[in-house]
């Protein structure tokens, strides 16, 4: 690990002032310490934001604004988030360990980076690590990276499962920087690769996530399934975050996120567009997963994640129907 | 009685090896290389050396002495040349590991690369017959004539299984801690499944007398082969120790540990099976395919199952090596026994199915008289009370043989049943048994790896002598004691227990002093085969959604000779069996064909089973009377849990899913995609 | 950096290297080699200490980052002589064998008897479940054992679980 400065900031403007060239914010550490003892992430100097008075969860009205650096166990046990919105329990409970869980932030919970081997080993190629360097796991070992929004510069995904919810419901990041306050919806925070995959969000140097705040959950049951062939603490193959509203056997309202599959939590707006407003049948749920799918460009090792999300896709939406 | 050393597990007190507090100690972090194959043209340290804290860089470039007699991945920075990517190319010694990390980073190796090639297949023109196999085994057998009784046979069955590198993984990652003292005796604390043997390697690799070594490893984390034999960082720590004299610390990293502390190498193995109408065997071929590196030879002995487990006319078992610019594979728990019994009971459910005949029948059907592969008797053979009792306990009479048909939701259920079997070994070793305040202490150099041994030793000295468990003393994990076979091959308890035991009988003639030392007695022992046997019954659960595989009842009925302690038994036997389940099921390390070495190289990534994924897990045992073993009557009881498990699994999930994988580890990728 | 926290209720002030972890703090400066490092990387479980409380993997702590925090390692669980319930326990019911992830095991657990909400396996979200074995193998998870105890350690925590 590279030598480094370390400060506490005092309040979020502390933090954003604290910031310069070279500088990276600590929240629970749970990957970015793991990131800089591979070498991955180098940073100069660390503000730490863990300490900020970022950790309420407030209700507001319908709506519910969770402080940055409440920690994901937290998140998961507050009255509130199980009760209305229980599908982000479950994906922050789906999520790591009941330690890591303890430690990390739900600000930091978003910007996670990949997994990609590749990623996580300075001395092989990567993109993402080092522009231009080029990506290895096209030919190589891509069992678990994207099919969906990947490019020829980047096929990793992202590894959250909370942000598939919160891009499921629709959540709004709170920001404040350099450039000052603003809100960006989910699941705008994150993009994919293009050819610039060394960005995984559209934040700004010296960006700080200060709260994400929740509209009103979406009507109609929803759930949150991760499937891997670990039991638990493992990263997720596929999974899924998925609400539906039936009126009289018609989708109202739905929403469908996935996990794993691409380099963002993927919205997958075009199986919503397909649904909503006909017959919730088994025939339009798949209909309306292969509508999605129809984008994905899978790769031979990671093939097997299109008749998954497909599989995931339609029993999901029949079990919420159901 | 509980484990001996519990009180001090429990309390964090008990000392591992990098954990003995010693003065002014100082810290070694390696440098791997970068490139597969190839020779380093130069190593630039000046920037490390000026960096805070460093007190020295090792290297080719200034080959610290070692002896002629050093070899293979202990003759650290001896050569130039790189045989894999990750092999210790040099290393930083610094004041703290924070400095010797962030040094070891700003080495520069410069390269002169070469192509590689890490790539296993049955058409490599570099595969060759070694002379023989781990640990001495003979590399091809056979008898009779396979192709006749293919001929011959009403079914056969010809498949070829494939498992991937898979990597031992202990919870503590090998470490050592190193100083020479003032008489110039070398001292190191190892992460060791054997001191004596440790204490040899070591003083061969430095050209010193084996009293000029001593190696401690009184508790150890783990090991499952991968300690078994002395691992470069002992090395490395003690010619660092040598270098800046004083004592240097080095644990490597759960990385570093994928590169350079062994691992199992990757199989192909073809079955060729045929029966008769009535299924007995009239051929059994087995052949495995496997790598090792271009630093040592290694080969595991994959296909000796063939030779122990069933009667037929004809029989071939053969072994083909080829060595690839990869690391060193070496022993993972029961080398050659669990992968190769993975491949023939996955095969001997497919002939069953073929054949249209009950598994278990036809394992028993052909359960011979004596060795098939050499002809001796068995010393005792239990392996068809163990299928009867297996199949009693999971209701195998009332299991409905058709494949993919029972389903609860989304989830498909299927069983599978696989047989196990491991060698009943022992080994030299001596002990010495004195009395001391009314207390007996008995000293061997015996190691606690995890097994309990300890404390069954203990329960040997105090049956022995006739007294309580309390009164004795057991003093193990430390080469100064009388010397002792390594915690391996399942025979430690075999090997240490005849010392205890015959050191006790010694030791009742005077009362104050007994001695014992095995060899004579093992020499004449009588040439009978000696085997454990087992079998394992598994139910998973296969979701046709998702293709995920839950096993949801494990269980494992044993006939291992007298059966010592019955909670640390049972303990071992799980543990073999969860491990086996991970092979089954999520086990893999990925070789990088591009750039060499190994990726995933992390508990994030390389799946080892967690708590969730073992529900309900069995193991029971048939109480063996065996009087050619040892004075005990035991026998190993370390690895055969984990041999055959990935075989019931795999057959569970064929009757589950109705379609069969024949590639380790059976994940969703292969449930969903066939021919993925 | 000087820091000062509380270790097993004993005040310690220390001057750290900011790269430090927490683990490393504990086992190179302050001859605590309870917490084991298994894998460095938060992956493993056997680093589990409690801080402020709270089970969390001191190998992911930045030591400087502790400063002001309580930290209960295995080393303070026992009252004197009297082990901790947890730890009689494993050793009654044989929940390890090399005992090197035992430490993070049992600070977890006691972590985790302590710790509200429900986790991946409940079925009604909205209800504090029971610990039943599926409840404390789940939340378990985060502490892997090689030698495969967990059956045991299963038992052995349900045995004091309320």
């Amino acid at each position: 690990m590279k030598q480094f400065e370390y400060a506490r900031a005092a309040s979020p403007a502390d933090a954003v002032r604290r910031f310069e060239p070279g500088t990276m914010y600590l929240g629970g550490g749970t990957n970015l310490v793991d990131l800089m003892r591979l070498g991955v992430a180098q940073p100069d100097r660390l503000v730490d934001v863990s300490h900020l008075p970022l950790d309420a969860i407030e209700q507001d009205g319908d709506r519910l604004r969770i402080g940055a650096a409440v920690r994901n166990t937290d998140l998961a046990a507050h009255p509130l988030v199980r009760v209305r919105y229980p599908m982000l329990a479950r994906a922050v409970l789906a999520g790591a360990s009941g330690q890591v869980r303890n430690m990390a932030t739900i600000g930091g919970n978003l910007l996670q980076r990949t997994r990609c081997g590749y990623y996580q080993d300075v001395t092989r190629p990567c993109n993402k690590r080092r522009p231009g360097s080029g990506c290895p796991a096209i030919e190589g070992d891509h069992g678990n990276l994207a099919i969906l929004g990947a490019s020829d510069s980047c096929v990793a995904t992202h590894p959250s499962d909370m942000a598939v919810a919160l891009a499921a419901l629709g959540a709004e990041v709170h920001v404040t920087g350099p450039g000052g306050d603003r809100v960006i919806p989910m699941p705008g925070l994150h993009r994919l690769p293009g050819d610039t995959p060394e960005r995984d969000t559209v934040l700004e140097p010296g960006d700080l996530i200060t709260a994400v705040e929740l509209p009103a959950p979406p009507p109609g049951p929803s759930i949150y399934r991760k499937v891997r062939e670990r039991a638990s603490f493992a990263f997720a193959l596929v999974s899924i975050a998925a609400a539906l509203d039936l009126r009289d056997g018609v989708v109202r309202d739905c929403r469908i996120a996935l996990g794993g599959v691409a380099h963002v939590p993927w919205r997958a707006e075009r199986a919503e567009q397909a649904l909503i407003g006909g017959q919730a049948t088994g025939e339009a749920f798949l209909a309306a997963a292969e509508a999605e799918l129809e984008l994905a460009r899978p790769l031979p090792r990671n093939a097997f994640k299109v008749p998954l999300a497909r599989n995931l896709i339609v029993r999901t939406l029949e079990e919420l129907a159901s | 009685m509980n484990r001996i050393e519990g009180r001090v597990k429990v309390t964090g007190l008990a000392t591992y090896a990098a954990e003995y507090p010693v003065e002014g100690v100082t810290y070694a972090y390696p440098v791997q290389s970068q490139v597969a194959k190839g020779r380093i043209a130069r190593v630039d340290d000046r920037e490390a050396l000026a960096m805070p804290g460093v007190l020295a860089v090792l290297s080719s470039e200034r080959p610290p002495e070692l002896a002629p007699e050093a070899e293979g991945e202990l003759a650290l920075f001896q050569s130039r040349e790189v045989a894999y990517r990750g092999q210790i190319v040099a290393a930083v010694v610094a004041d703290t590991y924070e400095n010797a990390r962030a040094a070891a980073a700003v080495v520069r190796v410069e390269y002169q690369p070469q192509a590689h090639d890490v790539h296993l297949s049955t058409e490599h023109p570099g595969l060759y017959r070694p002379k023989t196999v781990n640990p001495g085994f003979p590399t091809d057998t056979g008898h009779g004539d396979v192709e006749a009784g293919l001929a011959a046979a009403a079914t056969t069955i010809d498949v070829t299984y494939t498992t991937p590198v898979l990597h031992n993984n202990p919870m503590e990652p090998h470490a050592s801690l190193a100083y020479w003292d003032d008489l110039g005796r070398l001292m190191v604390y190892d992460a060791s499944q054997g001191a004596t043997s440790g204490r040899d390697i070591i003083a061969r690799t430095f050209g010193l007398p084996r009293d000029a070594v001593r190696v401690v490893a009184r508790h150890v984390g783990g090991g499952f082969g991968s300690k078994g034999t002395t691992r470069p960082q002992a090395v490395l720590a003690a010619m660092a120790a040598r270098e800046v004299g004083r004592p240097v610390k080095i644990a490597l990293t759960r990385h570093q540990m994928y590169d350079v502390t062994g691992y199992r190498t990757p199989t192909i193995q073809r079955l060729r099976l045929g029966a008769d109408a009535d299924g007995r065997l009239t051929a059994l071929e087995h052949v495995a395919y496997e790598q090792s590196s271009t630093v040592e030879e290694f080969a595991e002995q994959t296909a000796v199952p063939g030779r122990v487990m069933y009667g037929t006319p004809a029989l071939r078992t053969a072994h083909r090596l080829v060595r690839l610019d990869v690391a060193t594979p070496s022993w993972m728990r029961a080398p050659g026994e669990c992968p190769g019994m993975y491949a023939l009971e996955s095969a001997m459910d497919e002939l069953a199915y073929a054949a249209g005949l009950d598994p278990v029948e036809l394992r028993v059907l052909n359960d011979p008289e004596t060795e098939p592969g050499s002809g001796r008797p068995f010393s005792s053979r239990n392996l068809v009370g163990c299928l009867r009792e297996g199949a009693r306990r999971f209701d195998w009479e009332r299991r409905d043989p058709q494949p993919g048909v029972r389903r609860d939701g989304e989830w498909l259920i299927g069983t599978g049943v696989a047989a196990s079997t491991y060698p009943a070994r022992r080994m030299p070793s001596k002990a010495v048994v004195a009395a001391q305040d009314g207390e007996f202490l008995v000293q061997i150099a015996a190691a606690d790896i995890g097994t309990g041994a300890r404390t069954v030793l203990t329960k040997i000295a105090a049956e022995t002598l006739g007294v309580a468990p309390d009164q004795v003393h057991v003093e193990i994990g430390d080469s100064d004691l009388p010397d002792a076979f390594l915690a391996g091959g399942s025979m430690g308890t075999a090997s240490w227990g005849s010392a205890v035991f015959r050191a006790c009988e010694d030791f009742q003639r005077d009362g104050k002093e007994g001695h014992a030392d095995t060899a004579e007695e093992i020499a004449k022992d009588a040439e009978l085969a000696r085997h454990a046997f087992g079998a394992q019954f598994a139910e998973v659960r296969v979701n046709a959604v998702t293709g995920e595989v839950r096993v949801s009842r494990l269980l494992g009925v044993f006939a291992a000779g007298h059966i010592m302690d019955a909670t640390l038994a049972r303990s071992q036997f799980i543990g073999g069996m969860t491990m086996g389940l991970g092979m089954a099921l999520m086990e893999e390390t990925y070789t990088d064909e591009e750039f060499g070495g190994f990726l995933r190289r992390d508990l994030a990534q390389y799946h080892i089973p967690a708590n969730a994924d073992v529900p309900n897990l069995e193991a029971v045992w048939l109480e063996e009377e065996d009087e050619e073993l040892n004075p005990m009557g035991s026998k190993g009881i370390g690895e055969i849990g984990i041999v055959g498990t990935a075989a019931a699994i795999g057959n569970a999930v064929f009757h589950a899913a109705g379609h069969r994988v024949r590639d380790l580890p059976i994940t969703p990728a292969k449930i969903l995609m066939p021919r993925f | 950096m000087d820091i000062t926290l509380q270790v097993n209720g004993v005040s310690r002030a220390v001057d750290v290297d900011p790269r430090m972890s927490l683990l490393d703090l504990l086992r190179e400066r302050l001859a605590l080699i309870g917490p084991k490092k298994g894998c460095d990387h938060g992956q493993c479980g056997a680093c589990t200490v409690l801080i402020d409380g709270r089970r969390a993997n001191s190998c992911l702590a930045l030591a400087v980052a502790m400063d002001g925090s309580e930290i209960v390692t295995v080393e303070g669980l026992a009252e004197g002589e009297a082990l901790h319930p947890l730890q009689a326990a494993f050793i009654e019911h044989d929940a390890f064998q090399c005992g090197y992830c035992t430490p993070g095991q049992l600070c977890s657990a006691a972590g985790m008897l302590g710790e509200p909400g429900p986790s991946a396996v409940t079925e009604d979200l909205r209800a504090d479940p029971e610990l039943t074995p599926a409840e404390i193998r789940e939340r378990m998870s985060g502490n892997l054992c090689r030698c495969g105890a967990y059956p045991n350690i299963v038992t052995a925590i349900a045995e004091v679980a309320p």
